[in-house]
């Protein structure tokens, strides 16, 4: 049996609002689901993407994994243990061998530090080497993640886009992690740097046979990347399983549509789906896609489907799953 | 695979010297503004060796005389070299705003910090102290804490100082919350690096460089509350050659002898512009977001 | 390179909507656009692609006046409906720009004035653009909005535009673009801040509202697959050069330039299994290569190449500019 790294079990994670009262006057309260039953296993050597459009809650499920947060209800595990309750080794254990790649990786470097102390600063505190050793380490990772020897001066201001990722990339490497956690690390750039960064981030996964946990909206970078997927909607994952299967088969409708929109070379553009992601505030009962999907029934408005295992490692939460029509 | 060509305009960007030029070029202002506080500042650090009398010595054959070839800027009532005296009182003008300065940064950095980290009721409390301290205007605040310390210019440095403290604890609890939200403060804790180091190598850096061009720009405002102390007669006693008691001297003379006010207020005057424009230049080149787009 | 540019371009029965020849621009005396040349038909739809900091947008806001007064200089010549735009002064710019010139921009919710509700958006360019009296502006506005798709358009006049989602905001700013009728529509990456499922409904609202007015747009794009979707024509540039142009299908179809191939070989489909990026990035603007500036970072790169600068040659079908086409 593979050794389960990550567990979320029931996670749920709500927010109590207060607003939309007239001026002065608070409003009636309200609750927000970012999370709702979510349950996600990842075991070592996993590669997981986690996909969804903005308002899905992934970002939430990230930091709720990261014990960022603690959940409202359910609990988040590391190797058995509640990741928000980890003491002493375990919590050292935890800090060394999970590293995270932010969506905002310009933001999440010290801009007042040069790249060596910004990549040294792990590899000291965690007493991976010491003296000249640290030096020598960070030339090393500079190299794996293709930057020249050069950087290790520059302060992040000083650097593009694409570059000032691969030192992200190069600080979470030199803890010497089991598991990278990324936040939409390849967004926002050209396609180009994008692709040098992916067949990187393929490289380094392969070589060192490292865990992967991955957000993304996109999901021919979560194809390319992870053999895993979990497809998120308002706070729920509907579907989950081998992302190469899910991919051919989507059994959810919501996969299906994510899969439509995907650009394709002379395609005509598909019909797109139906309006768009409804506030995750005091959501109506039923299936929370149902006001979108083309296939919802009356009976999608009224029981919420759980996330259902359906053979091969897949599973949906779907009452009229498309893979049982065909 | 990487990406050398934008690295190799980095490492060959031009000396410093060769964008002095083109620095002086587009920025005619604030090199004359820095030009004049240098030559403010040599003349406060010369002090006596520079002025062409001694500035209390008292010429009794032409007490009050205009500007002529002996006295270039006239003389007060005593019969004071005005051009000496204007030059001296440089150097109580750096001391006070610049000691006073200090005071007050290190204060407002420890009391900002302290809000910014400790947040929940610590916070509130500071912050409702210095919200009061705020409601005065500093100068008001300083002749408070005259009344309690007594005269003489250690005394006015740590009025203006204290008055002082107030406006830099609120910027530097704005900077700790805005650099404490950042993701780099995030990840430094993720990563199981202990509080203090954190405070200590993230934080505290991203805190101190807006604090240091604050304290460039609070000076001109120390030495002008200094001044207005030294003005209304409870700052620097005489015969200390200090601008605002020289202005003070020369009111009542203003209609037939203005340059007595006119001289030391000129140097005053033109001090506080100069020093307003090279705060506002280092500002400029502090902040590492502008930085880059050089 | 003009003289092939107006022999093949001399059906003078139908003259095209857009035409740029030779047409260079430098801003602070760095030289952003040199030597463009690409022609327009009417009602066709065309799309600039490449890497950021080839100059894509820049020629979208050339097109529109709006570089006029920023130190920037002009040369060549660049028309629409056979009117020189690099001639043009202040006051006849503003008789194109809105009526007969339409924009839209990437981030819609910074290019709504907050202060004003959508009504006042949408009435203001009728009312001083085409002379309508308030009430008429109203109506047409009413119009306008469920034109562009937007549910409950009478109570959406009087919001304001925080109130609205970024796919809602772009809407409306399309209708405001589409307000008066424009023969021409520049639509700077119109749908990269949005969700995918909400991207194909912008693409495909800014296609239908084009043709059924008749006009023409010009799509500023970095997704090379939604480009071959939504356009008949591809301009790729590169460094502020067009690389390779003509008819979709032949330039993104069987392209012969490396940089579009290259370009080509980053994008990800769901089958996609391995990426072969161009090493490198693009030059920065004061450190242009000699010769194809391409060249340093092309596979097919010769002395040739680094010397001298390859023609932009070949019919209005399909233009390109190497020394070496594959």
């Amino acid at each position: 049996m593979t050794a389960l790294l990550f567990e979320l079990l029931d996670v749920e994670k709500s927010y109590e609002l207060r607003g939309g009262g007239a001026a002065f006057r608070p409003g009636p309260k309200r609750r927000l689901r970012a999370l709702d039953g979510v349950r996600l296993t990842v075991a070592r050597g996993d590669s997981v993407a986690l996909v969804g459009e903005s308002g899905s809650g992934k970002s939430t499920l990230l930091r709720v994994l990261m014990g960022l947060t603690s959940p409202t209800d359910g609990r988040a595990l590391y190797g058995g243990q509640d990741v928000t309750q980890l003491k002493g080794e375990r919590r050292a254990a935890f800090q060394r061998e999970v590293a995270m790649v932010y969506q905002d990786a310009r933001g999440s470097l010290n801009p007042r530090l040069p790249v060596l102390d910004l990549i040294a600063e792990p590899i000291r505190h965690h007493k991976l080497r010491a003296g000249p050793a640290v030096r020598d380490r960070v030339l090393e990772l500079l190299d794996q993640v293709g930057l020249p020897a050069a950087t290790l001066k520059r302060y992040p201001s000083q650097l593009s886009g694409g570059q000032v990722r691969r030192v992200a990339i190069a600080r979470a490497l030199a803890s010497e992690p089991l598991t990278i956690v990324a936040d939409e690390a390849v967004s926002g750039l050209d396609v180009s740097t994008q692709a040098q960064l992916l067949n990187l981030l393929v490289e380094l996964q392969r070589r060192m046979g490292l865990t992967l946990i991955f957000i993304t909206h996109d999901l021919g970078v979560a194809s390319f990347l992870c053999d895993q997927i979990a497809v998120m909607y308002l706070g729920r994952i509907v579907e989950t399983g081998p992302t190469r299967a899910i991919l051919e088969r989507p059994a959810h409708p919501y996969t299906q549509a994510l899969l439509n929109a995907q650009p394709r070379f002379f395609a005509p553009i598909a019909q797109p789906l139906q309006g768009e992601i409804p506030s995750p505030i005091d959501l109506p009962p039923g299936c929370r896609f149902a006001g979108r999907c083309p296939r919802a029934v009356p009976a999608c408005r009224e029981d919420d489907p759980a996330l259902m295992p359906s053979g091969q490692g897949r599973a949906v939460a779907c009452i009229r799953p498309l893979t049982a029509a065909a | 695979m990487s990406e050398t060509l934008l690295v190799d305009k980095i490492a060959r960007r031009p000396a410093w010297w060769a964008g002095l030029g083109s620095y002086i070029r587009h920025r005619p202002f604030f090199i004359l503004a820095l030009l004049v506080t240098l030559a403010f500042l040599a003349i406060a650090l010369l002090g006596t060796a520079v002025t062409p009398f001694d500035p209390t010595f008292q010429d009794m054959e032409a007490p009050m005389s205009p500007p002529s070839s002996t006295h270039w800027l006239g003389t007060d009532s005593y019969g004071q070299d005005l051009l000496s005296r204007a030059m001296a009182g440089a150097r109580y003008a750096f001391l006070t705003g610049i000691c006073s300065v200090l005071l007050g940064a290190l204060g407002g950095l420890a009391v900002g910090l302290m809000a910014g980290l400790a947040g929940g009721r610590t916070e509130w409390f500071l912050m409702r102290i210095v919200d009061a301290i705020l409601a005065l205007p500093s100068l008001v605040m300083a002749i408070a804490f005259i009344a309690i310390l007594g005269q003489g210019v250690d005394k006015v440095i740590l009025a203006v100082g204290l008055a002082l403290i107030g406006p830099f604890a609120r910027t530097v609890r704005a900077d700790v919350l805005q650099v404490r939200a950042l993701p780099f403060v995030e990840a430094a804790g993720l990563m199981g690096i202990g509080k203090l180091a954190i405070v200590r190598r993230h934080i505290l850096p991203n805190v101190f460089f807006p604090l240091v061009v604050q304290a460039t720009i609070r000076i001109s405002e120390a030495i002008l509350v200094s001044s207005s102390l030294s003005f209304i007669g409870i700052g620097i006693v005489p015969p200390t050659p200090d601008w605002g008691l020289m202005i003070a001297e020369g009111r009542g003379f203003v209609s037939f002898a203005p340059w007595m006010s006119g001289v030391p207020g000129a140097a005053l005057a033109i001090l506080l512009i100069a020093l307003a424009i090279v705060g506002d230049g280092i500002r400029e080149q502090m902040d590492p977001k502008q930085r880059a787009g050089h | 390179m003009s003289l092939q540019m107006s022999s093949s371009a001399v059906q003078a029965t139908s003259r095209p909507l857009v035409e740029l020849e030779d047409f260079s621009l430098w801003r602070q005396n760095r030289s952003v656009l040199d030597g463009l040349s690409f022609t327009l038909p009417k009602g066709q739809n065309l799309a600039l692609v490449g890497e950021s900091g080839a100059g894509k947008s820049t020629i979208g806001l050339a097109l529109m006046g709006l570089l006029q007064s920023q130190g920037v200089k002009m040369a060549g010549r660049a028309r629409f409906d056979g009117q020189d735009l690099v001639s043009l002064n202040a006051r006849a710019w503003n008789g194109l720009r809105g009526r007969r010139l339409g924009m839209i921009f990437q981030d819609a919710g910074a290019a709504l004035d907050p202060c004003f509700t959508i009504g006042h958006h949408l009435a203001f360019p009728l009312r001083r653009l085409l002379g309508l009296s308030s009430r008429q502006a109203t109506e047409r506005a009413l119009a306008l909005l469920e034109s562009v798709g937007i549910n409950d358009a009478k109570a959406r006049l009087k919001a304001y535009p925080h109130e609205l989602s970024g796919g809602m905001q772009q809407r409306v700013m399309i209708g405001i673009a589409l307000a008066c009728e424009p023969d021409l529509l520049i639509a700077d990456e119109p749908t990269s801040a949005l969700d995918v499922t909400i991207q194909a409904q912008i693409v495909r609202l800014i296609q239908d509202r084009v043709r059924m007015q008749g006009a023409s747009c010009i799509f500023v794009l970095h997704d090379l697959a939604l480009a071959s979707q939504a356009c008949e024509r591809i301009v790729v540039l590169y460094a502020g050069q067009v690389m390779e142009a003509g008819l979709a299908e032949v330039v993104l179809g069987r392209s012969r330039h490396p940089y579009t191939q290259a370009l080509k070989s980053c994008v990800i489909e769901l089958d996609t299994a391995a990426l072969e990026p161009p090493p490198g990035a693009a030059p920065s603007l004061d450190r242009m290569p000699s010769g194809c500036r391409f060249a340093p970072r092309c596979p097919r790169a010769s002395e040739r190449c680094t010397a001298e600068k390859p023609p932009l040659q070949g019919t209005e079908a399909h233009q390109i500019a190497c020394w070496h086409p594959g």
